[in-house]
């Protein structure tokens, strides 16, 4: 709600000029949320500070902004924005210093054109990433930073909130326009549905320092909301626009892009606060889908580069493969998430009848854009089905398929209703091959990790190959299966390979 | 099958099942549609006419014959499959026609009549003459006659039950329509019944198990059982096997032929009766199973007897429906497709069950179990497989505990639903496999269809409560991936609906609202302390055996500790099973497990401290809205300050953020009180509020005096000092009481409470035929900054809040507690548990309607 840039450069009131503000007024700019101000806390000729403060109304902000916007944050009652730097400080920003973003200053073009001693203080901002993120994105900037975490009022902790300071000699439509662009990367959210436009007010107001940003793919991928194709075409503009290289096109893998398209409000979210706000126990009891909250283990993004990356890759290939050797031709994807394996299924042939099964509906809305089902050939479109369903409730729809895969599912369910999940596939579906991939915890160490996380928020656990072989031996034996299992990926003589999988076949 | 006759003279009255196939057979014009709109209903008759206009826009577009027969088809296949009588009215004077709706009927497992119009073509093509919109002429009117001529003589062959011919005009003018009641249908017999397993010759164990149930047993003059009769009047059933093996057949047969006749009893036919029916009538039967000791113990009581006792045995009836469809019986079971049904398949299943065809290893038919599948409204009562303990899978129960293998012959009391049994007095017959020890439980594995897509939910205090499909796709996302084990999570809170919004200065919400809102409703309320931690469910068993044998919990903890979305509360069972435990040595101590006479109960409780489980919300939504306002607010006042100090004029935005500052600290001070450390169970408070449920007893509509007293029993049964009691007040509407109340949630909020709940101490159900809120939540003015915001109470805001729309929150409220009633009901009772199931699953569902979740 609140940012000062105060500058030492003689005279200081100068800055009024290139703000275009009068430091003697109090000035008020209706806003859609409520109303920003403009005012002057000091302003002589050694030093002039302006302040822009947000007065934010909650009930206006949420009816501006409520449901269907990008932040799912908003759609709580109780949120930090009346209060934080946020986009909503970004967006007022950009317009009431619309002309000083640009640089113009027909009364002193000089001191438009150059680098001042400035001085920005903001005392909330809210950020992902901790104080090391804003060094990492202000300091390549030229700013000396500093930035400590606000600490959790009654807990032992630190909040995700940080007091910045940033000290420098800069442009003051260069420092604008890179607190325009940053707050809402700090913060990793936007009040806002970020549309394609949002590429051009990147490209305007990033161009010149962003292109050669170290951290460029980071500011662009969230500033964008993490819609992956604007993120392809920012960054191609960029790479125009500064000496591009192919190696700015590959947007470096930092974090986990798996799973839902961040721009699109997760119906997760709005079901914790459905259950929330007057029992907020049950909201964090957790429905809240950890896909899609970021909130994950650092365990999980280090092994998030397995989604996208190789291993991924190796284990989509080793499980087509075992359908292959199953002469399976028609296959049903228990748990298909977004879509990654259906989308090779479908590009063989082999496959005539490919069902994709998940539990939640909104992966399935997400399966038929990634797969674009509306434009899809009407003759691979018939061979696909989507069902919404339980690997957990019995199934009449699971029974028909020469194979059914579980990959990387069995580690999200309960302990407890393996066995209800056991009788679903093996005993009711049965289906004559059944093939389950699951994480070998063993491997973990080779990720770094220590003993006790597991690679996802989610997995409720992870096994060693002992008890993995266990659990599918036990199941061969109860329904009738021969069982075979091999390891997916680097093969390590100590601690197995990072995958499982067990190719159950109908004796 | 029933015989098939062609009745050649004009029969005056034509009887057809109540639930049949009912073709017409008549060439053009014979005046059918006539006919049928005579003596049926509308929406009976399906004619193909009809179905062609529905596919053409044109009746006599011949080209649209195949496909207007297609729909046909499917009409008649829908009606036949909910059970309808229909009237198929088209020529069908082709067999391939005829052959097509008789095998549909079959399929459908009704019987299948034909009516023939069998009038002169001349009078028919006269008729098709004088009609605008048919235009074809006599010849195909003659041809049409060939067929029927044809046809004529194999007609009976042809798979119906009955051919009514009505010959000539005159025939079909007089021609009147009675139904016939399916052999099956005692629907009108309400019982009270004592339902009986299989006898299998042993009648001196019949005979004690009768005259334990009451029955007077009649003898002859040799002293031979020839009848009884209950002097309650109750009805016996037998569920079929009355023969072989045992000792005494004849015996058995002569005191159940006796019963039956006088009127005291039913018998379903078993497939020992149809083997011995067989046999007797010489045909070729292999002799095993102990059909030999039947045959020869008939053999020595005479030709009269034998022959009495065949005929008796030819005439039961596969099964029956009682009690207004709500009781089947059927020797081997029936599923529900087949109640009231005949055909083969029928018969079949009922006298053998579900079969493959193979044999096991001991050279039984392997048999498939039908009831775990069941999911029909009626109980189901059945025999044939022997079993050492009967045992209620789905509403279905089989009474065959091997009497003749030296088990027992067991009683079912209906509607009571005791078992009553006698030991067989020695082993008469050796078995060929050993009885099954126990049988193969229900599999708690549910069915998507059970659950899935729009469902309609009859429930008691609501009527029906509809689910729709979007908000069952929600809920089976979280009861698949959050959710307990389903046989934990046998209920579910349902929402609470808060008071009208009070126009005091300063408030929301205020008691004077609920005092208001049930003085027309009730005359005394209890006002509750709202502890202020996370609703949880606690299921506790007195025993881990409890756990296992009532609630099939053989793994994880005994019993459940969940959250309102039916998460298990702890990560660890140790805690769960841990908490339980001293829940249940208070019940111990307190005497409240023999008081109540059960050995498990459903508790509706608080836990604390709301960080407990909140943790995580508490910091990301709370602390962390106030670190960045308690961060923020001061440096924007130094800068007010600072600006008012050079004379800019920041008075008001000055005054309002100071106004905020002080908002922020309130709300950072409301979350801390109910946030303390915990580690496992220490610092962990449980304060329940009602005993929802009891072995055999929804306990949701005692009194709230009773269920806090003894709670109050148990806080203080509890020496760990974990379970809470929970402060009330008693208010009688109308008097003094309602500001001592209000005093005291004054005092309550101003000491940090979170509020209150009022509460009618008595449920009283429905109130002039409305259901009344069975609470509402009267919220502390500074508790409410973290729902509305530090500064809600900001004169505008308050104001706009006030305009809130509480319909949508009340109407959930409503159905949420009706589908929870309901699930304590069937809980109590033992019902099976996918229909538990669809009732929490159902408030799952409707927790995700969207309904502000401030309210």
């Amino acid at each position: 709600m609140l940012l000062t840039i105060a500058t030492t450069a003689r005279p200081a009131t100068d800055l009024g000029r290139l703000l275009h503000k009068h430091p003697d007024n109090v000035q008020r700019f209706d806003q859609s949320f409520g109303a920003a101000w403009v005012l002057y806390p000091e302003a002589t000729e050694e030093r002039c500070t302006a302040a822009l403060m947000l007065e934010v109304d909650p009930v206006r902000l949420s009816r501006a902004f409520g449901r269907g916007s990008g932040d799912a944050s908003l759609q709580q009652y109780v949120n930090d924005r009346p209060y934080a730097a946020s986009s909503l400080l970004s967006v007022a920003l950009g317009k009431v210093f619309s002309t000083a973003r640009t640089g113009r200053c027909d009364a002193r073009p000089e001191l438009a054109a150059a680098a001042m001693p400035l001085e920005i203080a903001l005392p909330s901002v809210p950020c992902k990433g901790g104080p090391e993120l804003v060094e990492e994105l202000f300091a390549p900037l030229g700013w000396a930073v500093e930035a400590e975490p606000v600490p959790l009022p009654g807990f032992d902790a630190d909040s995700r909130h940080l007091r910045i300071r940033l000290r420098g000699d800069a442009r003051l439509a260069d420092a604008l326009n890179q607190l325009y662009v940053l707050l809402p990367v700090l913060d990793d959210a936007k009040h806002y549905w970020v549309d394609i436009g949002e590429i051009d007010k990147l490209i305007r107001s990033g161009g010149e320092w962003l292109a050669s940003h170290p951290k460029r793919g980071l500011i662009t991928r969230r500033y964008l909301a993490h819609r992956k194709s604007f993120e392809r075409a920012a960054i191609t503009r960029l790479a125009e626009l500064g000496d591009g290289t192919e190696d700015s096109l590959q947007t470096p893998i930092e974090e986990e892009a798996e799973g839902v398209e961040a721009g699109a409000a997760s119906p997760a979210v709005e079901a914790a606060e459905t259950t929330g706000a007057d029992h907020p126990a049950s909201a964090a009891a957790g429905i809240a889908d950890p896909a899609a909250d970021g909130r994950k283990t650092a365990a999980a993004e280090t092994a998030g580069t397995e989604r996208s990356g190789p291993l991924h890759r190796k284990r989509i290939a080793a499980v087509l493969e075992a359908l292959h050797e199953a002469e399976a031709s028609s296959v049903i994807d228990l748990g298909c998430g977004s879509g990654k394996l259906l989308s090779k299924l479908l590009k063989d042939r082999r496959f005539s009848r490919v069902t994709g099964v998940d539990v939640s509906s909104r992966a399935l809305d997400l399966v038929e854009r990634r797969l674009r089902l509306d434009r899809m050939p009407e003759r691979r479109a018939e061979r696909l089905n989507l069902l919404q369903g339980s690997v957990v409730y019995r199934d009449r729809r699971f029974a028909g398929f020469d194979a059914a895969v579980l990959m990387e599912v069995v580690e999200h369910i309960d302990p407890g209703r393996l066995p209800a999940m056991e009788r679903v596939v093996f005993a009711a579906a049965r289906p004559r091959t059944v093939v389950v991939t699951t994480p070998n915890v063993e491997y973990n160490v080779r990720y770094g990790m220590d003993e006790h996380r597991l690679r996802h928020a989610d997995h409720r656990f992870e096994w060693d190959r002992a008890r993995f072989t266990a659990w599918a031996s036990e199941v061969a034996a109860r329904h009738g299966y021969r069982l075979r299992i091999t390891g997916i990926g680097d093969d390590d003589p100590e601690v197995g390979a990072p995958t499982q999988m067990g190719v159950f076949d109908r004796a | 099958m029933p015989e098939t006759t062609v009745s050649a003279t004009a029969a005056t009255e034509i009887s057809v099942p109540e639930l049949s196939l009912v073709v017409l057979i008549g060439v053009s014009g014979s005046g059918k549609s006539t006919f049928a709109a005579r003596h049926f209903k509308p929406t009976q008759v399906i004619s193909s006419d009809y179905c062609r206009g529905l596919v053409a826009d044109d009746e006599t577009d011949q080209t649209a014959t195949p496909d207007a027969f297609a729909l046909l088809n499917h009409i008649v296949g829908v009606r036949l499959r909910r059970g309808l009588l229909t009237v198929v009215d088209a020529t069908n004077v082709q067999r391939h026609a005829r052959a097509e709706l008789v095998k549909l009927a079959k399929d459908h497992h009704v019987l299948v009549d034909a009516i023939v119009l069998d009038v002169d073509p001349k009078l028919a093509a006269a008729r098709n003459e004088a009609r605008a919109d048919r235009d074809f002429g006599e010849a195909v009117v003659r041809r049409q006659h060939r067929d029927l001529k044809r046809s004529l003589k194999g007609l009976g062959k042809e798979g119906f039950r009955r051919v009514h011919r009505l010959s000539g005009l005159e025939a079909v003018e007089s021609a009147a329509i009675a139904y016939e009641k399916a052999w099956n249908d005692r629907t009108d017999e309400t019982g009270p019944f004592d339902l009986i397993g299989d006898v299998h010759g042993c009648r001196s164990e019949l005979e004690t198990l009768l005259a334990k149930l009451g029955w007077e047993i009649e003898r002859d003059a040799g002293g031979r059982a020839v009848g009884a009769a209950h002097p309650e009047g109750r009805k016996a059933v037998f569920v079929g096997d009355l023969v072989d093996r045992g000792p005494d057949t004849p015996g058995v047969l002569r005191l159940v032929m006796g019963m039956v006749e006088a009127g005291n009893a039913l018998s379903v036919c078993g497939n020992h009766e149809q083997k011995l029916v067989r046999a007797l009538r010489g045909k070729k039967v292999k002799v095993a199973h102990g059909l030999a000791e039947s045959l020869a113990q008939l053999e020595i009581a005479g030709a009269e007897f034998r022959d009495h006792a065949e005929s008796f045995m030819d005439g039961l009836v596969s099964h029956y429906r009682l009690d207004g469809g709500r009781l089947v019986v059927a020797h081997a079971g029936l599923k529900e497709e087949f109640h009231g049904r005949a055909s083969g398949k029928v018969r079949s299943f009922a006298l053998y069950g579900d079969t493959t065809g193979e044999t096991d290893e001991y050279g039984l038919p392997v048999r498939l179990p039908w009831a775990r599948d069941y999911r029909g409204r009626a109980t189901v009562v059945y025999g044939h497989t022997p079993t050492a303990e009967p045992e209620w899978v789905n509403n279905t129960i089989c009474l065959d505990t091997g009497c003749c293998f030296g088990g027992r012959l067991t009683a079912l009391r209906y509607p009571e639903r005791e078992l009553i049994s006698v030991d067989a007095e020695r082993e008469w017959y050796e078995p060929v496999r050993p009885l099954d020890a126990a049988p193969e439980r229900e599999p708690t594995t549910l069915d998507f269809d059970d659950v899935a897509g729009d469902r309609h939910l009859k429930t008691d205090l609501h009527g029906t409560v509809k689910v729709r499909a979007e908000n069952a796709a929600a809920a089976l996302e979280v009861m698949s991936r959050f959710a307990d084990d389903p046989r934990r999570v046998l209920y579910l809170p349902p929402t609470m609906a808060p008071v009208d919004a009070s126009a005091l200065d300063g408030f929301l919400e205020h008691p004077v609202q609920a005092f208001d809102h049930y003085r027309e409703r009730t005359r005394q309320v209890v006002c509750q302390e709202k502890h202020m931690g996370s609703r949880a469910v606690a299921l506790v068993c007195r025993d881990p055996e409890t756990a296992r044998g009532r609630f099939d919990l053989d793994a994880g903890p005994a019993g459940a500790v969940l959250t309102r979305t039916g998460r298990a509360f702890f990560e660890e069972d140790a805690l769960t099973d841990e908490l339980l435990a001293r829940i249940a040595r208070a019940a111990e101590a307190s005497g409240l497990w023999d008081h109540l006479g059960t050995d498990w109960m459903m508790l509706d409780c608080e836990l604390l401290p709301w960080s407990a489980k909140a943790r995580e919300l508490v910091e990301d939504q709370f602390a962390s809205v106030a670190a960045a306002g308690i961060a923020a607010l001061p440096a924007a006042r130094e800068v007010l300050d600072a600006a008012a100090a050079r004379g800019l004029d920041v008075a008001d935005l000055a005054s309002r953020t100071e106004e905020r500052q002080a908002n922020i600290e309130a709300f950072a001070e409301v979350y801390q009180r109910y946030c303390w450390p915990t580690d496992g169970l220490e610092g962990v408070r449980l304060a329940p509020f009602q005993i929802l449920a009891t072995e055999g007893k929804n306990r949701a509509d005692h009194r709230h005096d009773w269920h806090l007293g003894l709670i109050d029993a148990l806080a203080d049964a509890d020496g760990t000092g974990t379970l809470l009691k929970t402060a009330r007040k008693f208010v009688a509407l109308g008097t003094d009481d309602e500001r001592a109340a209000t005093d005291w949630w004054t005092e309550l909020c101003e000491a940090g409470g979170e509020g209150m709940v009022v509460k009618p101490v008595m449920e009283t159900r429905r109130a002039g035929g409305r259901q009344v809120q069975p609470g509402l939540k009267v919220r502390g003015r500074e508790y409410l900054r973290i729902i509305y915001g530090a500064d809600y109470t900001e004169p505008e805001q308050l104001q706009r809040l006030r305009q809130r729309h509480l319909g949508h929150k009340r109407s959930q409220a409503l159905r949420e507690h009706a589908l929870g009633v309901e699930a304590l009901d069937l809980l109590a009772s033992g019902a099976p548990l996918w229909r538990i199931h669809q009732m929490v699953f159902a408030i799952l569902a409707l927790e995700s309607e969207p309904v502000d979740p401030r309210l």
